[in-house]
Formats: structure tokens, C-alpha cells, sequence
């Protein structure tokens, strides 16, 4: 008698149980990043946790950083969820995030004090918006018209997208050649999101969540969004029914890089005040991820866009107070990761015991 | 279907993780030490006039690297002899190391503002409109701000700027490169005319020209025929394109290297090449054991441990604080004995002690040339070079002297600086 493991595909599995799952795998992932965190700094891993919470929401300005880190990649993840639900590997969001954020800060200098702010800041998200249309687009068509691969192109716009914003660090820099921008209109504040009920952050919440609830809505009930998913599950299947696929996959990139680029006027107006090549994080590929992670629902992105920001920023604190450098965060944010990814696999499988010869 | 989903999230995984790396850090960790509940801000009585008691005192440090970059390893270095110097327990330090320059800059000053720090130092040149931000909105906290230009025209009073004046040390780094020019050419390995020194700058505004300048001025005081190529990185810190711009000059004749960029990129690569290099910040010795001469670099801790006196007594802080050799501020690192031309010791004792008294100038309008015009005739010309005139008397220009950021920003004759 032989006993062992194999792993066998499932059919269906219930949402309770994928939950189930998920679950277990981010106290798993708690449970190892404790682990090793104990032991780097040999302290006990209560002391570790507490720092992490103290960290992320320890005081009103942390818990707002968490927040708007939060926001900042939920906005990308709605992004590119139509794109991703069309199967088009939309790899440019950090390019598009860029032209986008280029073009707001652009528009502050220009514009700045010459117009009422608020109309300032409707022309930049809708002219940042544009930018990444723009950037979505010359991909889309390439692929809708001859069938290039959009992972390569993508991700190649976005080595122009860094160029680009090279160009115009250096066209706007004080003083010339030192590389820096700084913060644009510090004094009239100009182009700069108000304060709203006393929150600084207040608009980027605003934005950002109706942002994602349009997406929702425009995946779920619109006749556009069912096309992008038949468009997505079968690209012949959507021709058969009538589907104008090209058109589809270029309206759909469209929407995507609009977003996005509008996410880097949302960054540029809302945190950062001025344009360098570290605006983006990062937050172009995480939310790739987000939103993977979270099967384009935008709840689940919510949560998991929130837990990735409260383990980043309280992982600033463990750092800080255990005398380790800023990759401790990052090898924390790569084992959450690194779970969370595994959990899908056993959502998709499962692990039967193996009796006698019974499996040959 | 599935199976392609998870591959495919991989590939994204795999592509994310990669081109993030590339990306640099964007996350800004921090290191050091915090007491571990302290949010509520407790920042009473750190105005200038007031004095505040030493064991209340909080010191905040956003630093744009960490100890393993040389630049903020130097100024670690000095936040560490002014907690010597005044006394100060671990916990009246706070660190914020790898600070992007970011929102993250101002996101970190306001922290420390919460954890009730005294004064906070921000050590980059990009860091400065963010700690304006935040002195604008805590005028109870003190901020003050390495290589910046902006705290005289910030109309802030809790705003400072420091430096040093760096480029006494690097005119002495100099005269050791030129020094050791002359040996080779003594040595017969090269010819006068190929005297060719090869620059690592990081970008092409003031701080670093004036920097390599008064390098070149040091050099040729001692090896009249020498010319100098500036290669630019576009980056404070990038070892392998350092060390990589380093191999390029070299391959395109230059005999000796050196560099204004915070790694230890360029003296890997002059060691790996068998040519002679002239550091930045700290010593390159472990770094070229055969090949590194010396570096220029300064003592931060003067800076640190004045500016929190004047916290501690409830003085006011220096606007602009730039400080040389006079003062003990600037110096280089120790001599790779058997590495130097014979004779280096003494000839830079000898320029030290001229810097130390006030003699000697750097920047001595008669022994250079711009364009085959002395700066005098330049301004005298009129145009944009009209602004140097604040700076041009008693026959030099007074770097460092009317604000603390370096202001001399001219290419002179014998410089090649390859802007691409």
C-alpha cells in the first residue's frame, strides 16, 4: 500500500470556499513575513505587528497616506480592468500614468493663476486624460489592425513615456540641468486639488471611487462591457455574433489609458505637485496585479489595494523602528504577493490523497 | 483557460517585479530607531528665542540614500558626531533614509513633525520645495535643507540652507590628481598632451560644475598641460552606469578619473582598468585599493551639531551656512600612501594651510579663462553673464559666500563638459 498526494483540477468551487482560501493564505502570509521579520531583528512578532498598524494608521497622517496610497492604485487597477478583461496585456499603465501626469504638470505651469482653479483642474484631468487616450490608443490600433503583440508594444511605450518625461523634466527644471522640477506653484497653489471637509486627501477619494464605480457599472450592465468580455473569452465568437472586434479593442483601450492617464493627473495634482519619473511607484505594474488578484471585482480590489497599502506603509515602520532599510518593505510586499498568487492556484486545484495504485 | 491565466499572471508578476527593480526605489523605507507609540505631536517651545532643554530635544534626518551610498554616509557620519558632540540619546534621533524625492520627502517631514521633532535635516537637492511645504504649514519646527538655494528667497523663517564649501577639498583633490600626473609623465608612461583627466558628473547645473572646476583649477596648478572630459549620468547614485561612464572615459583617453556621483561605481571600474582616481565623500581606498588617491569630502557634523545648539540655546539659525576649511568644515581623506606621486603630502599640507589661513583663492580670476575671455571681461561685456558681477572682486570669485548652494556655473577653457 502506497499512500501519497496528487493534485486534480476543480470543477466549480464555491465563492465561500475561494474566500475561504484567500483568507488563509494572508494569515499565511502574515503568519511567515512575522517569521522573518523575528528573525532579522530577533524582537517578538506582537511588538512587529503593533508597529505594523502603528505604521499604517498609527496617527491622522498616516492613516491618510494609507489611504491615498490606497486610492492611487485602485484608480490604476479600475483602469486597466477593461483592458484585461478584453485579454489585451495592457503592460503600459506606468507609460500611460506618465503622459498623463506630464501633461498635468504641464498644464499647471502654463496655466497656473491664468485660470479659475477649478476649471484649471477640469481642463488637466480631461487634457491628462487625452495624453493617455492617446498612449492606449497607438497600441490598440496596431493590434487591432495588424495583430501586433500589445505585451511588447506596451511595455516598450512605456521606455518612450520615460523619455518623454525626461523631455520635459527638462524643458521645466530649476535650475537648468539640475533634474528637478519641485513642487509647481507652491505659493498660489494653483492646479493643486483643494482641501475638501478638511481632509487634504478628500478629492482623490472622490475621484477615485467614482472612478471605480463608472468602471463597474460600465463592465457589468453596459452593452459595451459584455462585448469587451465576449471580445475577451473568444475573439472569433465576438466576430460570429457581429462583434466589430477592432473597433472594440481600440474604443476599450481607449477608456484604459484614459483612466490611467488620468490617475497620473490624479498623482501629480493630488500628492506629488510636480512631474519626475518617481510618480508613478511602481503603481502601474502592482495594480496589474491588484487586479488580477481581485477578478476585476471592484470590491475585492478595494480590499486587496487597501491591504497592500496598510502592509507597505506599516512596513515603513517596522523599518524604522527595527533599524532595517526600505527593503524590508519590499520583501514583505513580495511574500503577501507571493501567497496571495499561490492561493489562486489552489482555488483552481486541490490536493486529494492518493490510495494504493487507485490513481494509475 | 485557467492554467493560462496563472501563467500569464506570472509572466505579469515576473515582468512587474523585474521592471520595478529597474525602477528604483519608489516605496521610501527608512531605517533607524523611533520610540514605539510617539504620534502625538509634542513640538512646543522649538522657536528661535526659545530655549529648549537638550534631553527634550527631537532630531529628525530625511536622508535621499542610506549608509550604503557615500554621500548620505557622509552626512550619517556627522548626524552621529553631533549626537556625540551634544549627548543625545538614540531615540532623540530619528532617521528617514532612502527618501525619494517625492511627496515622500513631505511625507516624511510631517511624520517626524507628529513624533515631535525639534529640527529636520533633508539632505538632497530635490527634497527642498518639500520641506518649504512643510515649514510653510509647522513654523514651530525648524527645517534645514543641504544644497538648496531657496531659503533667502523664501521669505521663510524656519527655512535654512547648508553646504560646505566644497570645493576647497576638491582643489586640493587636485593637486593630488595633478601630482600624479606629473609622475606619469615624468615616468615617461605618458605624454604632457595627454594629460587627460575623465569627470563622472551627475548633472550639469551648479553644484556639480563648480565642483569639477575647481577640481581642474587644483589639477593644473600643478600639471599645466591637463584637460578634463565631464561625462554626465543623470542620477545622484547609479553604480553600474558609473562605473560604466568611468570605463567610457577611460577608453577615450583618459588617464586618471574622477567623479561627483555618491557610488562607488567609478573607482571599481578605474581598479578594474589600472587607472589612477580621485573620490567623492569617502574613501575609494577599499574600493581601488591600487588605484584610488584620495577623496574630496567634508565634516557635516560641524553643520549638525551648530544648527541643534541653536535649537538647544533658542538661536536663530544661519540663512545660508557654508562653511570650508577655515573652520575645520572641509578636508580630504587620508592618502593612498604608494599609490600618490612622491612629494603629495607636503604640497598639500602646504595648499591646506594657505585654504586654512584665508590666502588663497580658488577661484582666481587670472588663472582661468572662459570662451578666451577672463570672467572680468565677461561681465564687463554685459549680456546674461552680467549676474556673475555679485560674485567677481578683489580679483575672485566668491564662491559659496553669498548663499551656501555653489553658484559658479561657467564651462572654462581646458573643460570638455559632454552634455548629451
Amino acid at each position: 500500500m502506497r499512500t501519497g498526494f496528487h493534485l486534480t483540477k476543480r470543477d466549480t468551487i464555491s465563492p465561500g470556499k475561494a474566500w475561504a482560501i484567500r483568507l488563509i493564505a494572508v494569515l499565511l502570509s502574515l503568519v511567515v513575513c512575522g517569521l522573518v521579520i523575528m528573525a532579522i531583528t530577533k524582537d517578538n512578532p506582537v511588538r512587529v505587528y503593533a508597529a505594523l498598524i502603528d505604521g499604517a494608521i498609527g496617527s491622522k497622517n498616516r492613516f491618510w497616506n494609507t489611504i491615498r496610497s490606497m486610492m492611487l492604485l485602485l484608480v490604476v487597477a479600475s483602469g486597466l480592468t477593461p483592458a484585461f478583461r478584453m485579454r489585451f496585456w495592457n503592460i503600459g499603465a506606468e507609460g500611460q500614468i506618465l503622459v498623463g501626469g506630464v501633461a498635468a504638470a504641464g498644464m499647471m505651469i502654463y496655466f497656473g493663476g491664468s485660470v479659475p482653479n477649478a476649471v484649471l483642474l477640469f481642463a488637466i484631468l480631461i487634457i491628462s486624460a487625452l495624453a493617455g487616450i492617446i498612449w492606449g490608443l497607438i497600441p490598440a490600433f496596431f493590434k487591432a489592425v495588424l495583430n501586433t503583440n500589445e505585451t511588447l508594444f506596451t511595455l516598450m511605450l512605456n521606455y518612450v513615456a520615460i523619455q518623454l518625461t525626461n523631455f520635459a523634466i527638462i524643458l521645466w527644471e530649476t535650475p537648468k540641468g539640475s533634474n528637478s522640477v519641485g513642487v509647481i506653484n507652491q505659493a498660489s497653489r494653483a492646479g493643486w486639488f483643494p482641501r475638501l471637509f478638511g481632509v487634504n486627501d478628500a478629492m482623490i477619494v472622490i475621484l477615485v471611487l467614482v472612478i471605480t464605480a463608472l468602471v463597474a457599472v460600465y463592465m457589468r450592465y453596459s452593452k459595451q462591457g459584455y462585448e469587451i468580455a465576449v471580445v475577451g473569452e473568444s475573439k472569433d465568437t465576438a466576430r460570429y455574433v457581429g462583434i466589430n472586434v477592432r473597433k472594440v479593442i481600440m474604443r476599450t483601450m481607449m477608456i484604459s489609458g484614459g483612466i490611467c492617464g488620468m490617475a497620473g493627473a490624479i498623482i501629480v495634482c493630488g500628492a506629488s505637485h510636480t512631474i519626475s519619473l518617481g510618480i508613478t511607484g511602481g503603481r502601474g505594474f502592482t495594480a496589474i496585479i491588484v487586479a488580477w488578484m481581485a477578478h476585476f471585482n471592484a470590491f475585492a480590489m478595494a480590499l486587496v489595494s487597501a491591504f497592500l497599502a496598510f502592509m507597505q506603509q506599516g512596513a515603513i515602520q517596522i523599518a524604522t523602528q527595527f533599524s532595517l532599510n526600505e527593503n524590508a518593505s519590499e520583501i514583505i510586499t513580495g511574500i503577501i504577493l507571493f501567497f496571495l498568487i499561490g492561493s489562486e492556484f489552489f482555488i483552481n486545484y486541490k490536493l486529494e490523497r492518493t490510495k494504493g495504485g487507485a490513481a494509475q | 483557460m485557467k492554467k493560462k491565466l496563472i501563467s500569464g499572471m506570472l509572466a505579469v508578476v515576473f515582468m512587474a517585479v523585474t521592471l520595478a527593480g529597474c525602477g528604483g526605489n519608489s516605496a521610501g523605507g527608512n531605517s533607524g530607531t523611533t520610540g514605539g507609540g510617539t504620534q502625538e505631536a509634542s513640538s512646543e517651545g522649538a522657536a528661535a528665542g526659545e530655549a529648549t532643554d537638550a534631553s527634550a530635544i527631537k532630531v529628525g534626518v530625511i536622508t535621499i540614500g542610506d549608509e550604503n551610498e557615500g554621500y548620505t554616509e557622509a552626512h550619517l557620519k556627522g548626524i552621529n558626531g553631533m549626537k556625540e558632540a551634544l549627548g543625545l540619546s538614540d531615540d532623540q534621533v530619528l532617521l528617514k533614509t532612502n527618501i525619494p524625492e517625492t511627496e515622500a520627502a513631505y511625507e516624511a517631514a510631517t511624520d517626524l513633525v507628529d513624533q515631535g521633532c525639534n529640527i529636520i535635516f533633508a539632505n538632497s537637492f530635490g527634497h527642498e520645495t518639500y520641506m518649504m511645504q512643510a515649514a510653510g504649514e509647522f513654523p514651530e519646527v525648524e527645517f534645514c535643507h543641504a544644497t538648496g538655494y531657496q531659503a533667502a528667497s523664501s521669505g521663510l523663517t524656519n527655512f535654512h540652507n547648508y553646504f560646505t564649501a566644497i570645493y576647497q577639498s576638491r582643489y586640493v583633490s587636485g593637486v593630488v590628481a595633478g601630482m600624479k600626473l606629473n609622475e606619469m609623465i615624468d615616468n615617461g608612461d605618458i605624454l604632457p598632451e595627454d594629460a587627460k583627466i575623465g569627470y563622472v558628473g551627475a548633472f550639469p547645473f551648479a553644484e556639480v560644475i563648480s565642483g569639477f572646476t575647481s577640481f581642474y583649477l587644483g589639477a593644473r596648478s600643478v600639471c599645466p598641460s591637463v584637460t578634463m572630459t565631464v561625462k554626465y549620468t543623470n542620477s545622484w547614485a547609479d553604480l553600474s552606469l558609473e562605473k560604466e561612464v568611468a570605463k567610457q572615459l577611460i577608453a577615450d583617453g583618459a588617464v586618471l578619473i574622477s567623479q561627483h556621483a555618491d557610488t562607488v561605481g567609478a573607482p571599481t571600474g578605474c581598479q578594474e582598468e589600472g587607472v589612477p582616481c580621485v573620490g567623492y565623500n569617502i574613501s575609494m581606498i577599499s574600493a581601488a585599493p591600487d588605484q584610488a588617491l584620495t577623496s574630496a569630502t567634508m565634516d557635516w557634523s560641524k553643520y549638525y551639531t551648530y544648527a541643534v545648539q541653536c535649537v538647544i540655546d533658542g538661536n536663530a539659525i544661519d540663512v545660508d551656512w557654508a562653511k570650508g576649511y577655515p573652520e575645520g568644515v572641509n578636508l580630504i581623506t587620508e592618502l593612498n600612501e604608494g599609490v600618490v606621486a612622491e612629494g603629495t603630502k607636503e604640497k598639500v599640507e602646504e595648499i591646506e594651510a594657505q585654504l586654512t589661513a584665508g590666502t588663497f583663492h580658488v577661484f582666481d580670476t587670472s588663472t582661468f579663462t572662459v570662451g578666451g575671455k577672463s570672467l572680468e571681461d565677461l561681465i564687463t561685456e554685459g549680456g546674461d553673464n552680467e549676474k556673475y558681477a555679485a560674485y567677481v572682486s578683489d580679483g575672485y570669485f566668491h564662491e559659496s559666500e553669498l548663499a551656501s548652494a555653489p553658484a559658479f556655473d561657467l564651462i572654462i577653457d581646458g573643460i570638455d563638459s559632454q552634455v548629451d
